[in-house]
């Protein structure tokens, strides 16, 4: 009996093992909506025949939570920006060192490059590369809202219970900096930074009455800028960029002190399995003819030296309506968060949501 | 023999339940608790205590949106009962026979749709640009647009709009048990249509009535979606507050302390209902 029940383990066992050898490589992407798009996909299988690309769509949060629960399994290529792999890798231990080598760097753009490698090398290794950029500021529709030009506006009574945001930590930091703080600076005094969190609470729960509702996802946030309901909001520069081809009044604008810029990365879980078709699929994608499709799809910018002009026509077209020269020389580019910083602000969040005006 | 092969059955047929009880009930039960009782003391670093109990009761924000859940559950569970109870009296007692399988059907199709799509539902429904708001324009019941969603009552109602079918099927099936010769009669006796509802529906239907309460409340308090979606920006609900500790707060200990008192909370408003309506818990799930 015994001797039976191990024949036939084993018998499963070395077909579990022969299945997965005859079948072609998995590459199990992690990434944002809309960071992986069916063109590309087929394209890329077509021509690595041998690897299957299974993608999981995620944000930032809830990238870091699963991959923390696996101990960094499930996933062979993560996307998270470039300003939350710095702690999580301390905290959580989820991602391994890059092999530079395998990555064709000199594709991408030298200076996000050195950035994003700056704000991800732990002793000495470097834990990830970019891929795309974009930035977070505000979106108006300019028929309704002509003069909006900073955070501080989305308070402003004249649009009363006509704007929205999304309660997450962009909003703490663009409140910040409209009330003349710079958090980046602050990121390393706890007590300064604490002190600074308080007073965008008091401002941001005096701004409730002033807001229609908190925004959650894209698509959300297009239905209330599309129905007219909402005239200025918070917003991510892409989901503006999409608006702006339907609807030509609404327009991004980048807050007079800069707009937040992310840089989406790529880093290698611990746990990965499919290194080679990883890097495989960062070096396709930052291809001249593949960045094209790819920014069409996520309407973010690719890190790579000529990402704007490789834009297709109407992201370009809208980016070059939002951004001059000097608000790209005033970007404000996230900086790494330090461990502890995101449950602090987690609490003025909660605060937030739970004042009553 | 016999009563070997007795055993034998016994141990086959409760095997599947007793593997469904134990690895994906209590052992994930166990889990929680067991992490709620970490506390963080650096990267990496974890030291066995309550300090996360500590926290929840040290910030208002936490229990007072706890009591606010249950609160709103409780209100959610008693409108859910004076809508249900008449729906399945009637699908029950009053309704023909041939007709009840279709009513019921008809109550349960709604079901057939997900949760995500019956809130957006709610939301095409009630915009300021949606078409209740656009009907009243038109028929000039109001001047202006008028925005029915982002409130405690909308997510009252969307709530309520999913749960009722939870306490129209055990009322139902109570209900349908009531020999019909009872109320005959008490109306004989010269009870009113009142004293007859109360004094022998009411007490007849006492075990739906609780186990529909228990289901309702316990699936309410435990709710995600609806009370996101159509809660505006006032409105916290505390398994909001459980996916942010976990989520974008990385904080796992205290989410799970969270998860811990909610069922620890939720348990003890459900005993507390029973004590109160002199109800048991046998009596309810094990009729006679």
């Amino acid at each position: 009996m015994k001797t039976s029940l191990k024949l036939m383990l084993a018998g499963t066992a070395m077909g579990l093992t022969a299945g997965s050898m005859a079948s072609a490589e998995t590459l199990r992407l992690l990434t944002w909506g809309s960071y992986a798009p069916d063109e590309l996909i087929q394209k890329f299988e077509e021509e690595y025949p041998d690897i299957d690309v299974e993608v999981t769509f995620s944000n930032n949060e809830e990238m870091i939570a699963k991959l923390r629960a696996t101990g960094g399994s499930g996933y062979d290529l993560a996307q998270p920006s470039h300003d939350r792999i710095y702690a999580a890798q301390l905290e959580y231990d989820i991602y391994k060192p890059l092999d530079l080598s395998q990555i064709n760097t000199d594709a991408m753009s030298a200076n996000l490059l050195d950035g994003v490698k700056a704000n991800t090398t732990i002793d000495g290794e470097v834990y990830a590369v970019p891929h795309q950029w974009g930035t977070s500021g505000i979106m108006a529709n300019i028929k309704e809202a002509p003069d909006a030009s900073g955070w501080a506006d989305l308070c402003d009574p004249a649009y009363q219970g006509k704007t929205s945001m999304r309660l997450r930590r962009t909003i703490l930091l663009g409140t910040a900096f409209g009330m003349g703080m710079n958090p980046f600076e602050l990121y390393a005094d706890k007590d300064a930074y604490q002190d600074m969190l308080d007073k965008v609470t008091a401002k941001l729960i005096e701004c409730k009455s002033n807001i229609k509702t908190y925004w959650s996802g894209g698509d959300d946030l297009s239905g209330l800028m599309l129905s007219g309901e909402v005239v200025l909001s918070e917003t991510w520069d892409s989901t503006a960029y999409k608006l702006y081809n339907e609807n030509p009044d609404i327009v991004f604008v980048p807050p007079e002190t800069g707009a937040l810029a992310w840089i989406d990365t790529f880093a290698i879980p611990k746990g990965g399995e499919a290194d080679d078709a990883a890097y495989k699929w960062i070096n396709f994608v930052l291809r001249p003819e593949n960045v094209t499709i790819m920014s069409a799809s996520t309407g973010a910018i690719a890190a790579v030296p000529n990402g704007i002009e490789l834009l297709p026509d109407d992201k370009r077209s809208a980016v070059q309506a939002a951004f001059d020269q000097s608000d790209l020389d005033n970007l404000k580019f996230f900086a790494n968060i330090p461990p502890g910083l995101e449950d602090m602000e987690g609490l003025a969040l909660e605060r937030i949501k739970a004042a009553t005006e | 023999m016999r009563s070997d092969t007795g055993k034998l059955s016994l141990i086959l047929l409760m095997t599947p339940f007793a593997l469904w009880i134990v690895l994906l009930i209590i052992l994930p039960q166990a889990g929680i608790g067991y992490v709620s009782l970490q506390e963080k003391v650096g990267p990496r670093q974890y030291e066995f205590g309550f300090k996360n109990y500590m926290d929840f009761l040290g910030e208002p924000i936490y229990w007072n949106t706890l009591l606010r859940t249950a609160w709103m559950s409780i209100l959610v569970t008693i409108l859910a009962l004076l809508i249900g109870f008449p729906v399945a009296y009637y699908i029950a007692k009053i309704a023909k026979k041939q007709s009840r399988a279709g009513l019921f059907l008809l109550c349960l199709i709604p079901l057939w749709v997900s949760d995500l799509v019956r809130a957006f539902g709610w939301i095409v429904l009630l915009r300021e640009t949606g078409i209740i708001s656009g009907a009243l324009q038109w028929l000039g019941i109001i001047g202006e647009p008028v925005e029915l969603l982002y409130n405690d009552m909308t997510v009252i109602i969307g709530l309520v709009y999913t749960v009722v079918l939870f306490m129209i099927v055990p009322l139902v099936s109570t209900l349908d048990g009531m020999d019909d010769a009872l109320l005959e009669a008490g109306y004989n006796l010269g009870g009113s249509r009142f004293t007859v509802f109360r004094r022998i529906i009411v007490p007849y239907a006492m075990p739906g009535i609780v186990s529909g309460c228990i289901i309702t409340f316990m699936l309410t308090a435990g709710s995600y979606l609806t009370p996101i979606l159509l809660g505006g920006k006032n409105s916290s609900w505390f398994t909001e507050q459980i996916y942010n500790q976990f989520i974008t707060r990385y904080n796992w200990e205290a989410g799970a302390t969270f998860g811990v008192l909610l069922l620890l909370f939720t348990s003890f408003v459900v005993w507390a209902g029973l004590r109160l309506t002199g109800q048991s818990l046998a009596t309810t799930v094990a009729k006679e």
